[in-house]
């Protein structure tokens, strides 16, 4: 226990000292110290090829770390150096492991010479099929998110028409009120006319009646009045009036 | 263009062979730290070569290498007696 806390406390007490003078080291500024933050969104995307790898073994850099000092040849010929003296001094023993080794080898390599190009193509496709579904399904989201976006917009545009919808409707309302109050002040001319005219007829009514009544009171007593000597009489008055008539008539032919 | 720059944070491949010792005394050696070195190496070889868009065969070919390799030294003092000479 005392040791771990001897072992945390020594960098800390590293780091407490003055730091040293600065080293001036050839640095490329193309090289990313491992100070800098990196943001990691967005994700930047993925290379496209993986590093370089000779032979399917020795990475390219080593190439590239021995070109300048011994040329193309220099790690071949270090490699077979170094495979001669392990074969002499026997660090690498050969025996029943190796004919294996070999063997499995062989068919290692064979294989991956004649099927590696099917069987990229094929990861090719399964990577590409992955890409396209999640590709597919971003641009759904961002098409029905656009037009949501477009129904939004409309939507909003509707709004703007609402002054003239409510003028409407007020308009409406109103014209309901007017044909209510038209209706109902004919209501009241045509009930008022129905009690007046009744008013009236009664009083015509009443009048013909009387008059009817007095008319034939009057013909009655008359009829009465009239004795039959007054009927002679006024039979010979109408019978020499019409002669007179009748001579005045000969007189004007 | 040089710019300065402090020992602990330059790279192993920047570090002149005389600030050797002083870099290596500067580098975190607790749990933490020697698992945090494990996973950033891990990390650097699986984001430079298995975690691309087309990977090769160099990617776990080189780790199979190296599991020879490995199991052939932990097994050399085994293996030291089918040696054919023995003086050589």
């Amino acid at each position: 226990m005392l040791s771990r806390l001897v072992l945390r406390a020594a960098p800390a007490a590293l780091r407490a000292l003055p730091p040293p003078p600065l080293a001036v080291g050839v640095l490329h500024a193309t090289r990313q110290l491992h100070t800098t933050q990196q943001s990691l969104a967005p994700l930047p995307p993925l290379p496209e090829k993986g590093g370089e790898v000779r032979h399917g073994l020795i990475p390219e850099e080593f190439f590239q770390f021995l070109y300048p000092k011994t040329g193309v040849t220099g790690p071949y010929m270090l490699g077979t150096g170094l495979l001669l003296y392990f074969l002499s001094k026997e660090i690498y023993v050969v025996n029943h492991e190796t004919v294996a080794a070999a063997c499995i080898l062989s068919v290692i390599i064979y294989g991956v010479k004649r099927f590696g190009g099917d069987v990229a193509a094929f990861a090719d496709k399964l990577n590409e099929e992955k890409m396209a579904k999640a590709l597919a399904v971003k641009n759904e989201a961002i098409n029905s998110l656009q037009a949501a976006i477009d129904e939004e917009k409309k939507e909003q545009w509707r709004v703007e028409g609402r002054t003239y919808l409510f003028d409407a409707k007020r308009n409406n309302v109103a014209m309901l009120l007017e044909a209510n109050y038209r209706e109902r002040l004919m209501m009241v001319y045509n009930e008022v006319k129905k009690r007046l005219d009744y008013q009236v007829a009664m009083q015509t009514l009443k009048r013909q009646k009387e008059q009817e009544h007095m008319i034939q009171w009057v013909e009655k007593n008359v009829v009465q009045s009239i004795t039959p000597q007054q009927q002679k009489e006024s039979v010979a008055k109408c019978i020499m009036d019409l002669k007179a008539l009748s001579k005045g008539a000969h007189a004007a032919l | 263009l040089p710019s300065p720059v402090l020992l602990k944070d330059m790279k192993l491949m920047d570090v002149k062979l005389g600030q050797l010792p002083s870099w290596l005394a500067m580098r975190d050696f607790t749990p933490g730290g020697i698992a945090g070195a494990f996973r950033r190496g891990y990390e650097r070889y699986y984001n430079k070569y298995i975690n691309v868009k087309k990977g090769g065969l160099g990617g776990i070919s080189m780790v199979l290498a190296g599991y020879v390799v490995l199991s052939y030294i932990w097994s050399y003092s085994h293996i030291k007696h089918d040696r054919r000479r023995k003086y050589h």
